[in-house]
């Protein structure tokens, strides 16, 4: 078949490419632009060529930041899966009780980022907060402004609130669209509740599941608003994740060319990571 | 294997049936044999697959009692009916092989491996999928995946009885007719009951030894076969079975004979029927017999099937339908004269005996 060849089909993109110009490539060639050259203002710009990347990869702070972030990720996504299938799982399949569990599991999800933060803020603070006042009264020395680890139990249980429900919707949908013929198959078939969940249920929410870890991921890598609001990326450093730490750099200390170069390696790190999962979890589909 | 008896069973979808038409399945109260293969035939939505699955325990009946050998089982789970079942549409486990899908009840009861091994080989071979065994059941067609289902349904050696759900209507048209022989051979081999719900008359036919019709929440007729075809007990199964169905005109009776428009046909004997019921005439169109004498039709069509020709023709001012062989004449004057044997009466709808 010859194809047809018409020029003037690019005119047809035009639009589009012209979106993604201005709001994706361009942004991220200045990033580029600031990352290989060293300026102090009136616009004078001198070329550093790539040491900048060779400052940020060579130091502690960056490497610290990344390791936490790394944990972070690790838990939230070890605790939001499973505790999200579950939810899922127990969640009623008809009646009044779907609309209204609906409801409830979306509402976290409907509230601003940084309202989420000061939520938290305020429920674990010792003076006021029911939380924090609870705490103390219970015995428990808590106080996430002075204690890391209970800062990150802070963090760490304020990301479960906040994004677990996106994970039980997604399974949740995974889960209706089983029909009921292969819960009476099962039935009939002599299968335990654990051989349900993981011959028929399982399998039907992998799919769903792939985007859910794949999303929740992606977020919890550039989470920023909430622990920012929440802790400031304290006490000490010991919540400061690669966000929070870019921001100190570019806004706090202006220092332009190393945050570009950090911003960078930051996004590659992302996309590295998205791939690598990706690849990992569709690859065992394509096997079978 | 075990003798199924339905006694008294009426369900209804919604919370308080109060009269009959809340119910989505009638009165049944049946006795079905040890060891029978019986079809449950009917349209789309007369109830078939409701009683299938107050069979299996997947729902329960409104009211009524069902027994597996004489011991209640109305309020035992399926699980512990211990029975069979395939659906319509294929019921697979993606993630396993096709051995072990069809090992798969069998391991739920803890049977030893061996057993296991020579059943599963067993009905691969029978289901034809062999050299599938190690594949995963994901990428198979939906024929293969429905062979698996039913596979699954045949694996086990000890139930009380195999339930099928419309199986057949996913596999291509060639493949129904070994499935059902293979069906038909294993049911003599084995001695399962077997229960097959189906809209198909063809498959009803060909794989029950009694037929049990179906209609609006009702069974209107258990019957062999031929039974059906000869002696229809309702006229919907008159109109159900058999194609074209029953020629069924109103008619009123004087005397020992039936009225149809201005003509008469005798019957043996005067059919006992109270007067106000609405009577009507049966008849299949292979026995109207097209002839130079006899009563008038007018035709409008004939239909060319292949080995016979369908007639059809207003009688009375009612339609009819008469199967005649290919070679036959259309005469310019065509009569009509109906086999004495075969004529069924129907009052309110339910066939009265005239000692034909």
């Amino acid at each position: 078949m010859n194809k047809t060849w018409n020029n003037k089909a690019w005119f047809l993109v035009m639009p589009v490419l012209l979106l993604v110009a201005f709001s994706a490539i361009i942004p991220l060639m200045t990033v580029v632009n600031y990352s290989v050259q060293d300026t102090f203002g009136n616009n004078q710009f001198f070329w550093a060529g790539t040491d900048w990347f060779t400052d940020v990869l060579h130091s502690d702070r960056f490497w610290d930041a990344l390791i936490r972030n790394l944990i972070f990720s690790f838990v939230i996504l070890a605790i939001e899966v499973p505790l999200g299938i579950l939810i899922a799982l127990n969640m009623p399949k008809r009646g009044i009780g779907v609309p209204v569990c609906l409801v409830l599991m979306a509402l976290p999800l409907l509230i601003p980022w940084n309202v989420v933060g000061t939520i938290w803020q305020v429920f674990g603070r010792v003076d006021i907060g029911l939380l924090g006042h609870y705490l103390r009264i219970l015995g428990i020395d808590y106080n996430y402004t002075q204690d890391p680890v209970d800062a990150w139990v802070t963090v760490i249980v304020m990301d479960v609130w906040h994004w677990t429900s996106l994970v039980v919707l997604l399974c949740y949908a995974g889960l209706a669209s089983i029909p009921d013929a292969y819960y009476q198959a099962a039935k009939i078939d002599g299968a335990s509740g654990w051989s349900v969940f993981r011959y028929i249920q399982l399998p039907k929410m992998k799919r769903v599941l792939l985007i859910a870890v794949l999303l929740r991921f992606m977020d919890s890598f550039m989470i920023y608003t909430e622990p920012f609001v929440v802790t400031g990326g304290g006490p000490g450093n010991s919540t400061t994740f690669l966000s929070i730490d870019l921001v100190k750099m570019a806004v706090g200390q202006f220092d332009l060319g190393p945050a570009a170069a950090m911003s960078i390696i930051y996004f590659l790190i992302i996309l590295l990571l998205s791939w690598v999962f990706y690849t990992v979890m569709t690859s065992q589909d394509a096997k079978s | 294997m075990a003798r199924i008896t339905l006694d008294h069973i009426r369900h209804s979808y919604g919370p308080k049936p109060t009269e009959a038409k809340d119910y989505a399945l009638k009165e049944v109260h049946h006795e079905w044999e040890d060891g029978g293969a019986y079809a449950l035939l009917g349209p789309s939505g007369c109830g078939k697959t409701t009683l299938l699955n107050i069979i299996s325990g997947l729902l329960t009946p409104s009211e009524g009692k069902i027994l597996f050998d004489g011991t209640d089982v109305t309020n035992l789970p399926t699980e512990k009916r211990n029975i069979a079942q395939v659906f319509q549409f294929p019921v697979i486990y993606d993630t396993m092989t096709v051995y072990d899908n069809l090992a798969f009840p069998l391991r739920n009861r803890k049977l030893p491996e061996a057993d296991v091994d020579r059943r599963v080989n067993e009905i691969l071979s029978m289901i034809d999928l062999s050299d599938w065994a190690k594949r995963k059941a994901q990428g198979l067609t939906a024929d293969q995946k429905q062979k698996i289902s039913l596979g699954r349904g045949l694996v086990r050696s000890d139930v009380n009885a195999i339930l099928f759900d419309e199986p057949l209507t996913v596999i291509d048209p060639h493949m129904k007719w070994v499935l059902r022989s293979q069906l038909k051979r294993l049911h003599r081999r084995s001695g399962f009951t077997m229960v097959y719900v189906t809209h198909d008359q063809t498959e009803a036919l060909t794989f029950a030894d009694k037929v049990v019709v179906m209609y609006e929440g009702e069974i209107v007729q258990i019957g062999t076969p031929v039974e059906l075809f000869e002696r229809p007990r309702h006229t919907f199964v008159g109109y159900f079975i058999g194609s074209p169905g029953m020629n069924i005109m109103p008619a009123a009776l004087e005397g020992s004979a039936v009225v149809v428009g201005n003509q008469q046909i005798a019957l043996p004997k005067r059919p006992a029927v109270a007067c106000e019921a609405r009577l009507e005439l049966g008849i299949r169109p292979e026995f109207v017999q097209l002839a130079r004498d006899g009563m008038p039709i007018a035709i409008s069509k004939v239909e060319d099937v292949g080995r016979q020709k369908i007639v059809r023709a207003s009688f009375e001012g009612h339609p009819l339908a008469a199967v005649v062989p290919e070679d036959t004449e259309i005469p310019a004057d065509p009569r009509v004269t109906f086999d004495a044997d075969a004529l069924n009466l129907y009052a309110n709808s339910w066939r009265v005996e005239t000692g034909a």
